[in-house]
């Protein structure tokens, strides 16, 4: 029995198959269903690694945003992929760093790129964009050449400009 | 007049020549300059090869590549720089000595080239003074070393004395003379919108002054 099979005959209605891509078999799971899940996945169906954790923006379609994980078992040879849709232009899932400590920076990675939250990520920081830049460049809103991305280059340097005429300053009065 | 009659000598083999002092500085400065190799992707490979021995850019005096911006007189932005690194790279060119030149190699470099993307400094020249532009994704090394000599003509044309007798020149007039204000000012640019005030891109030179005076 396959682990899609064993999902399935646990008999749970949010959670259905749905069109299966790239010879990977596809869940499709409700959010509130999605850490009992996962705890099932990596207990009794021996699913060792957590190969990727991202998101697609299906904007203006609502549900807005889709997590999509997937997770690999080495000793029963076989792949998984888990679609969950998230509701709202702020989204929140749960985390899987428990369960799978490597997934801890493609959730990082996720919510910088799109905004979706990990409850129960210790150390959700923006991973590749600079940490107080206010946009998330992989969603459909994003103009591609982004949204003033020398905005936090310039404060820098403003305040380096400043920091050196005020040392010029101090000097001048010692002097 | 006895130093006079110190310098005239019986030894055929020495002598002195005459030259201004502007010659000699720039003919020092040209054939040793320093370069800080700032390799950011692809290009930095380019970059290395041109150091090596095949293309051996010792025979134009600039082999000795230092990773301390301290003793470096010319910065190779090779490769794409992003806005993450672009303090990197400005504290790098602010901690190189005076004087110091910038080479923009490639395309990535010298205007974003592909990558027209928001994670990508569009010209390293909104953030520093270039002085040469070397075209090519990567540029061969031999495009490289056409900078140097490039770079070495112009080298030949400054005017060291006068900054010695002077005082260093205001940093607007350093600089490729692109951008309305020095790169190092704010520059306002019509890209993205919100860096444009009432005047927009009529904000040259002049008013850019008039609003420090002011």
């Amino acid at each position: 029995m396959t682990a899609s099979e064993h999902v399935l005959g646990l008999g749970w209605d949010d959670v259905s198959a749905v069109e299966e891509r790239d010879g990977m078999p596809t869940l499709q799971v409700a959010p509130q269903r999605l850490r009992e899940l996962l705890e099932i996945l990596k207990r009794d169906l021996g699913f060792e690694i957590a190969i990727l954790v991202t998101a697609v923006d299906h904007s203006p379609k609502a549900p807005r945003f889709e997590l999509v994980q997937q997770f690999l078992s080495i000793q029963n040879n076989e792949r998984l992929r888990l679609r969950c849709p998230l509701e709202g232009d702020n989204p929140s899932a749960s985390s899987c760093i428990d369960l799978w400590p490597g997934a801890a920076y493609m959730e990082r990675e996720c919510w910088d790129m799109f905004g979706i939250q990990f409850d129960g990520h210790k150390n959700l920081r923006r991973l590749l964009m600079p940490e107080a830049y206010g946009h998330h460049p992989l969603r459909k809103e994003f103009p591609h050449q982004g949204i003033e991305p020398d905005r936090l280059y310039r404060e820098w340097e403003r305040s380096r400009i400043e920091r050196a005429a005020e040392r010029e300053g101090q000097e001048g009065v010692n002097s | 007049m006895g130093s006079l009659k110190e310098i005239t000598t019986t030894d055929d083999e020495s002598g002195f020549m005459a030259t201004q002092v502007n010659e000699l500085m720039n003919w020092g400065r040209k054939n040793s300059l320093w370069p800080m190799p700032l390799g950011l992707s692809c290009c930095g490979i380019e970059l290395m090869a041109m150091i090596g021995p095949k293309f051996d850019i010792a025979r134009f005096g600039a082999e000795a590549a230092r990773f301390s911006p301290r003793q470096c007189d010319v910065m190779i932005v090779a490769g794409t720089l992003t806005w993450k690194m672009a303090e990197a790279a400005r504290t790098i060119y602010d901690q190189m000595p005076d004087p110091k030149w910038v080479i923009a190699m490639g395309v990535c470099s010298s205007s974003g080239g592909m990558y027209d993307s928001y994670a990508v400094v569009q010209g390293v020249d909104s953030i520093l003074p270039v002085d040469i532009y070397v075209p090519g994704c990567p540029p061969r090394p031999d495009a490289l070393i056409d900078a140097i000599m490039k770079l070495q003509r112009k080298i030949e044309r400054e005017n060291p004395l006068k900054r010695v007798l002077e005082g260093p020149t205001d940093l607007d007039e350093s600089g490729t003379g692109i951008f309305a204000k020095a790169p190092n000012m704010e520059v306002k640019t019509n890209r993205y919108g919100t860096y444009m005030d009432d005047s927009g891109m009529k904000d040259d030179h002049s008013t850019a002054r008039a609003k420090e005076e002011s």
